[in-house]
């Protein structure tokens, strides 16, 4: 052993060992004061995994979705020549570029009739897509109900096979289309007689069955996995069912012409987002349910302004041919896609001058190497903004004030927690000083037996040392437990408290994310036994002080 | 409570006070086995020692001038009434406190002017102490509380590596002190006069040259007390362990070769 480990060795007497683990095992009010250390690491750790998956799935998302730059036009008539820009990026980022598409981006409103005669609508951000190149810049194919369309995106609509595996998902594609249509004929060969009783149906369905309605006999066969949502209604004898003749009439005079057979022919296709179609709730029995209003197959009516300078509404009638579900209700409450060429035809965006067709802004996927800040300005410099009129921002630049917000919570919380962990160390320090005037004559004892006062200091020292271990292990330990069985956990606290810790109809996450993070276990870890060894620096000191005849006297 | 004490002494039980190569902090070599009778220099001397403690605005003189020596392998009791400063003088000998004036010094060096460090190695490795209420740590075991000098002044390591050997002296020492059946007991588990003899094995392990007792018998019943006292007796007559003993006890003070009274903080002169 050399000179210096036989020196470390040598420090480390057996008595300061052997006393701050016997006082260890039986000080248990000790043990007490460490129990908020334990609890404070414990929540520092939970906090953080959670606040880490959340943040992360949020990233994960949103950058997924919103592609890394952005350049928008905010001109009515659009970014001419998108394809010189494009072949200008390519040609100032070179590398740093691996995908772009155009866009074609417009506020819109969505009307959805429903089953009971009334429409509902909802504000859209409506997007026209190039179905080749769209997927390649933003993660947009993963969230697609069909899994076809994961693979190869088509705005024709499926017969079936709509997310299957999904519970209560209704009937969907080709299949729910001829049925509806069917249904819808053959209740527009009836009469019309009983328009007041339908009313009052509408307004209390359940009171009073209607009697004198009858189905007509040759209504199409429901398609077995039909049980949910807008057509179940719709089939339910005593709903209004021959209310959609007013709402197809409708329907009829401002998209459809004579020769349009809903039966096998679709309108424009669109990928609605989900929760614009959906509503989601809980059922009596906790289980969550969404409630379709329209559902692929079905037709919706979208208006939005056309592309000149004189802004006219334009109506036009499509059919959703998908869902869109990223789980961020933000975007799933709001977006619309549609076929870009089709989009541009319908709000005539042409060039005036050229006759080329124009978008509202480009969308570029970076090499993973580039740095988004630095391409993001490289195109600034190329398209300065006195002159094109671009708006060039990064994922990270549009969502800035939300990442910010949960940057801050996160850095509020940490440090909200760890002033708890700084609390407990108080307690830690009122708890030693007792111990220290407890073992008062101990202390002068030892030092009548030669122990010196650095050897009676590093005693408590060490203690704190390790009840700072012990705490901040056990702390540990038990927040790793608590973040692997967190949802568990959220469970069996629903069940105790009858309240609803996690909603999934607020997060539209079915578990609850969390990461942890090694690195930041380590540090919380090392900051709560540093908090305790410093908690006990202060009553060492006076332990050390202790003068050893007084220490001995001391009754 | 056992009585029965050693009346032959094993060989390895010699080691409490066999010659050994420690020197002082100053380097001077101990020595030993010097009979009170002999004129060689004192093993412990102090000279016009004085001590006064200060309480508020009052100063209250405890040791006013004590003069005193101690030769090798005497055993000397100081005997006085409470508020002698008989327990304060031992205090100072035991370098657990510093005196106002005078000086003592310990086989020629001075002592009471030491640094910390060294009179922690003195009190550690030359002198032992025994106290009126024992002050055994509640803590350890006896076998532990034995140890403990031991421990103060080895490093875990090389404490370890020896700890067999640390322990058979430990053991011996409880034979002779006849605590050898309480090795694995808490303090709290003894009765005052185990408590005492554990003490007193605990005192010995670093095989002091002097023996510091401060009312070893003040808290004891007379029967136990006697039995401290026989082994006090007994590891000066047959270890020639130089001891000095506090009492206010006359029948006590009687057992020691020498007697020094106190009256008033100075030695009454016979």
């Amino acid at each position: 052993m050399d000179g210096r480990r036989l020196f470390l060795a040598e420090g480390m007497a057996m008595y300061k060992l052997l006393l701050s683990w016997r006082y260890l095992r039986t000080r248990y009010i000790a043990l007490a004061s460490i129990m908020s250390v334990t609890l404070g690491v414990a929540t520092l750790i939970v906090v953080n995994s959670v606040m880490s998956g959340f943040t992360h799935e949020m990233h994960k998302r949103m950058h997924g979705i919103l592609s890394d730059i952005v350049i928008e036009c905010y001109e009515p008539s659009g970014m001419p020549e998108p394809a010189w820009h494009m072949q200008e990026i390519q040609r100032v980022l070179g590398d740093d570029v691996v995908a772009m598409t155009p866009v074609v981006h417009v506020p819109a409103m969505v009307n959805i009739r429903l089953s009971n005669g009334r429409s509902m609508t909802k504000w859209i951000n409506f997007l026209g897509i190039d179905p080749a190149t769209y997927g390649e810049v933003c993660d947009f194919s993963p969230y697609l109900i069909h899994p076809q369309n994961q693979n190869n995106l088509s705005f024709a609509l499926r017969e079936d096979g709509y997310d299957e595996e999904r519970v209560n998902f209704p009937t969907s594609g080709w299949q729910h289309r001829r049925w509806r249509v069917g249904l819808e004929r053959s209740l527009s060969q009836r009469p019309s007689n009983d328009n007041a009783q339908i009313d009052s149906a509408i307004i209390q369905p359940a009171a009073e069955p209607l009697e004198t309605f009858e189905l007509p006999d040759d209504i199409p066969e429901l398609p077995s996995k039909l049980d949910s949502g807008v057509t179940q209604t719709s089939l339910d004898k005593t709903s209004p069912d021959n209310s959609l003749q007013e709402t197809d009439s409708v329907y009829s005079q401002t998209t459809h012409s004579d020769v349009f057979d809903p039966m096998d022919e679709q309108h424009t296709g669109v990928i609605l987002g989900m929760a614009i179609c959906t509503s989601r709730h809980k059922t009596a029995d906790g289980e969550v349910r969404d409630h379709f209003f329209c559902q692929p197959g079905d037709d919706v009516q979208i208006q939005f302004p056309n592309a000149g300078q004189e802004v006219k509404a334009i109506f036009e009638s499509f059919t959703v041919v998908d869902l869109y579900e990223s789980k961020m209700s933000e975007y799933d409450s709001t977006f619309a896609f549609v076929p870009l060429s089709k989009l541009q035809e319908m709000r005539n965006m042409f060039h005036p001058e050229t006759g080329s067709r124009t978008v509202s802004s480009l969308q570029l996927r970076l090499n993973p190497t580039a740095d988004l800040e630095t391409v993001r300005d490289r195109l600034r410099a190329h398209f300065p903004v006195e002159t094109f009129g671009y708006s060039i921002q990064s994922w990270r630049d549009m969502q800035g004030p939300l990442l910010a917000a949960v940057q801050m919570e996160t850095t509020i919380l940490n440090i909200l927690l760890f002033l708890i962990i700084a609390v407990a160390g108080f307690g830690i320090l009122a708890t030693f000083f007792m111990i220290v005037v407890e073992k008062t004559r101990d202390i002068g004892v030892l030092k009548s037996l030669g122990a010196p006062s650095r050897g009676v200091m590093s005693i408590f020292l060490s203690y704190g040392f390790s009840l700072g271990i012990v705490g901040s292990g056990v702390g540990m330990v038990l927040g790793l437990i608590f973040v692997k069985y967190l949802n568990e956990i959220a469970g069996f606290v629903e069940i105790l408290t009858g309240q609803e810790v996690f909603d999934p109809t607020i997060y539209y996450f079915e578990t609850i994310p969390t990461i942890t993070n090694p690195l930041t276990v380590v540090w919380v870890t090392i900051g709560a036994v540093s908090i305790a060894v410093l908690a006990s620096i202060l009553p060492a000191i006076r332990a050390a002080r202790l003068h050893p005849v007084e220490a001995l006297r001391y009754e | 409570m056992s009585s029965a004490l050693p009346t032959s002494i094993k060989p390895e039980s010699r080691r409490i006070h066999s010659v050994d190569d420690r020197t002082l902090p100053s380097g001077k070599t101990g020595q030993h086995h010097v009979s009170p009778a002999d004129q060689s220099p004192a093993l412990l001397e102090c000279r016009q020692l004085m001590k006064s403690y200060v309480k508020g605005s009052v100063t209250i003189p405890v040791l006013r001038g004590i003069d005193f020596s101690l030769t090798a392998g005497e055993f000397v009791s100081i005997i006085g009434q409470s508020g002698s400063g008989k327990s304060t003088l031992l205090h100072l000998l035991a370098t657990l406190d510093a005196p106002d004036a005078g000086e003592i010094t310990f086989e020629g060096n001075r002592i009471d002017n030491l640094p910390s460090s060294s009179r922690d190695i003195l009190r550690n490795r030359y002198f032992g102490m025994i106290f009126q209420f024992y002050h055994l740590l509640p803590e350890l075991t006896v076998l532990e509380n034995v140890l403990t000098p031991i421990m103060i002044s080895r490093g875990a390591v090389s404490y370890l590596l020896n700890r067999r050997k640390h322990q058979n002296h430990a053991k011996d020492l409880l034979e002779l002190v006849g605590l050898s059946h309480r090795l694995t007991h808490k303090p709290r588990e003894l009765s005052g006069g185990e408590m005492q003899r554990a003490a007193i094995a605990r005192s010995l392990i670093a095989e002091p040259q002097l023996l510091l007792a401060d009312e070893p018998t003040g808290n004891l019943d007379r029967s136990n007390g006697l039995d401290i006292m026989k082994i006090l007796r007994t590891l000066n007559a047959q270890h020639n362990l130089t001891i000095v003993m506090v009492t206010h006890d006359n029948s006590i003070a009687q057992e020691a070769d020498r007697t020094v009274r106190l009256v008033e903080g100075l030695v009454e002169k016979v």
